[in-house]
């Protein structure tokens, strides 16, 4: 099989990650909904996933290939419980600004 | 079958405390005293059983319970051994327990907690079964604990007056003084000798290669323990405030039995004691003084009861020097012949103080010959017995004392005859007091003075009898049967019998005419004379030291009570405020920390993550930089 690294560079892979991943940290930071913030965990998770690929490539080796399936699953699975969890804050106090979430306060 | 029956003689008693304490008030007055005294009376009639036994074959019964302790090298058994000495305590402290239990039934019929007083009693007597049974030290030092927590119950019987309750904690306090000597005796030997059981230790013992520094301190402990429960100097002050309990419990605890716990534990470990000469002096000197300052008390107390705990002391004082002096069977002739005429005594005090409605001070006595003409048969028996007239038993146990004493040390015989000569006075200067001349006590009291009724006189008789004829036990012409009897427990050199020759004779003749002259100063000054003793607040000079006891009470207080006291008071008032103080500081800054911490955490999600974030990096930065 032809490799496609041949023709696009692992580094541009690399940048794309990094860029991904820090989209996905402001998201985090600075966003304020619960959703965004969750979708930004998405975000910097998938990024992870793609240097996995990226690099399995590389290697030529598809272990990390496998890793990202079980990785998606996981991130499948958490996304539904966290979805859960919102459904239940918004039914409890109408709302899933995360500024309102302060009942862990010490 | 042997097994058994050892069982039940140790036993008896105990479920009788059992019985009582859950159903002795539903069982009513009659039955609770009714169970206590069978259950003493079944021990006695086994004890019997097997000391005929042994008297014949002489040979021991040790009977094996179970194994009790195994650390390494360190085995010891719950073993009980019936040899020819806890037999003898066995006759007397169940055959007198059971005479005052049959008192008491009498004694203590208006009193509302009968059946207490009875489990206590019985409680004590199992006690002092186990104390004298026990095939080791330790399990003697359980029935030495347990006698001492039943002395405590019953001098504090009466609980609802505090001086009584003062009393027995005094009791309690100071034997706990001579236990902490005892059990540290008990370690020394078992840290030596790997073992406790008598048979073995006196194998190591007498094999010779001890060390024998060692064996000087341990003996010494055990002698202190032993001045705790027998009431010697400088312990002794608890056994006259012990008279605070009832009567029968005076008669039996204070004078008959457990104050002789500590004779009985000398002459079990008679092996330690030969080899320690040094603690042998000591053990002699201590029993001379205390029979000399004891008696010397007792020459001007009024309490009638008091007058004959201090002869108790006494006379404690005389059998331990005759321990001293490494005559043990001597020692242990005069325990028996004491118990009798003691037990008779004070049962008798009791019988008089019944009839006088609890009124103990023999100033406001006398005249009660005719009333009670039972009691004073018998107490003046019993009298004749302690103050070692012929042929009553006290003179030939005590005369046997003299003997050795005047064979070992001059002064040591001065010291004793003089307290045998204090002795028959205090004796007499009693029963004069008490049964002479005309009733000096209230109209109300004169009306209602009777004779006490068969069950008290009844134990009575059977004491005097007994003090009467004891001393045929042991007769000083060569055949002795106590001797003989006692003789596989001591090593050779005891067996040397005083061969009567004519210095014997002179000693016998001076140990009478000292008590006969006793008699005759009491009988001049308190029957001839008339004399009754003074008001408490007339007495003066010598005779008010002496009659505050040297003050020997007010001395222990300020000397140990007191600084005791204000070290406490140092303690709770400035060290341990201080120590609080500084425990609640070092709480108060965690809170205070932990408040400061938790401003962190202030619930904000956004701040959470922003930390997450930063120290993610961080951890990241550091690990890139570090690995450059």
């Amino acid at each position: 099989m032809e490799n496609i690294l041949n023709h696009i560079g692992i580094e541009n892979y690399i940048f794309l990650s990094v860029i991904l991943f820090c989209i996905g940290v402001f998201g985090v930071l600075y966003r304020r909904n619960a959703i965004i913030v969750f979708m930004s965990i998405e975000i910097m998770l998938n990024a992870v996933n793609l240097l996995f690929v990226a690099f399995s490539t590389y290697h030529q080796d598809a272990e990390g290939q496998v890793f990202v399936f079980f990785s998606m699953a996981v991130a499948a699975a958490e996304v539904a419980v966290g979805l859960a969890i919102l459904v239940a804050i918004f039914r409890n106090i109408g709302s899933i600004d995360i500024a309102n979430l302060k009942n862990l306060k010490g | 079958m042997e097994k058994n029956l050892v069982l039940v003689l140790l036993l008896a008693p105990f479920v009788g405390f059992l019985v009582n304490v859950f159903f002795g008030k539903k069982a009513g007055k009659g039955m609770a005293g009714a169970l206590g005294t069978v259950a003493v009376a079944l021990s006695f009639v086994l004890s019997v059983y097997f000391f005929l036994q042994v008297n014949q074959t002489a040979k021991p019964i040790a009977v094996k319970l179970f194994d009790w302790i195994s650390v390494s090298n360190f085995k010891l058994d719950f073993g009980i051994l019936l040899d020819q000495l806890s037999l003898l305590w066995l006759l007397f402290v169940t055959g007198i327990g059971s005479l005052i239990h049959l008192y008491s039934i009498s004694y203590m019929h208006d009193d509302e907690n009968m059946h207490k007083f009875f489990s206590y009693l019985n409680l004590f007597v199992f006690f002092m079964i186990t104390l004298v049974v026990g095939s080791n030290i330790l399990i003697m030092f359980i029935g030495w604990e347990g006698v001492g927590l039943c002395s405590y119950l019953l001098i504090g019987f009466w609980y609802k007056n505090q001086d009584y309750n003062d009393a027995a904690k005094k009791a309690f306090i100071m034997n706990r003084i001579g236990d902490l000597g005892f059990l540290i005796g008990i370690f020394i030997l078992g840290s030596m000798f790997s073992t406790l059981d008598y048979g073995q230790l006196k194998a190591a013992i007498t094999a010779g290669n001890a060390d024998t520094a060692k064996l000087t301190v341990a003996a010494l402990c055990l002698f202190i323990g032993a001045t705790g429960k027998s009431a010697q100097l400088p312990l002794y002050t608890w056994l006259p405030d012990a008279m605070a309990g009832p009567t029968p419990v005076s008669a039996l605890i204070h004078a008959a039995t457990m104050v002789t716990a500590g004779i009985f534990m000398i002459t079990r470990l008679n092996f330690l004691f030969d080899l320690t000469p040094f603690v042998q002096n000591i053990i002699a000197i201590v029993g001379a003084v205390t029979a000399l300052v004891a008696a010397s008390i007792g020459l001007l107390q009024n309490d009638i009861k008091k007058v004959l705990a201090y002869s108790t002391v006494s006379q404690l004082g005389l059998m331990f020097l005759a321990l001293g002096l490494g005559a043990y069977n001597v020692a242990v002739f005069h325990v028996i012949t004491h118990a009798f005429f003691k037990a008779c005594l004070f049962l008798g005090s009791g019988s008089v103080i019944h009839a006088m409605h609890h009124e103990q001070d023999m100033r406001r006595m006398g005249g009660l010959r005719k009333i009670m003409p039972i009691t004073f048969m018998t107490m003046l028996i019993a009298t004749l017995a302690i103050s070692g007239i012929p042929p009553f038993s006290g003179f030939f146990s005590k005369d046997e004392i003299l003997m050795t004493a005047f064979h070992a040390n001059i002064p040591l015989w001065v010291i004793a005859s003089l307290a045998s000569i204090m002795t028959a006075f205090y004796m007499f200067r009693l029963m004069y007091l008490t049964f002479y001349k005309d009733f000096r006590g209230t109209e109300e009291q004169k009306h209602h003075l009777h004779e006490s009724p068969g069950l008290i006189t009844f134990p009575l008789i059977v004491l005097a009898i007994l003090s009467l004829v004891g001393g045929l036990i042991s007769l000083p012409f060569g055949n002795s049967w106590l001797n003989q009897y006692l003789a596989p427990l001591f090593s050779e050199a005891h067996h040397a019998e005083h061969h009567l020759g004519t210095t014997e004779y002179t000693l016998m003749a001076i140990a009478v005419a000292g008590g006969l002259i006793g008699i005759g100063l009491a009988y001049n000054k308190y029957l001839k004379g008339g004399y009754v003793p003074k008001e408490d607040q007339d007495i003066d000079g010598f005779a008010k030291t002496v009659y505050n006891k040297y003050y020997v009470d007010e001395a222990y207080m300020a000397l140990i009570v007191k600084p005791i006291n204000g070290l406490s008071n140092f303690f709770r008032e400035t060290l341990e405020p201080a120590l609080s103080r500084l425990v609640y500081g070092l709480g108060s800054l965690a809170n205070g920390l932990g408040s400061l911490g938790s401003r962190v955490q202030n619930g904000s999600i956004g701040l959470y993550l922003f930390a997450f974030v930063i120290g993610f990096s961080a951890i990241f930065i550091y690990l890139f930089l570090a690995n450059k």
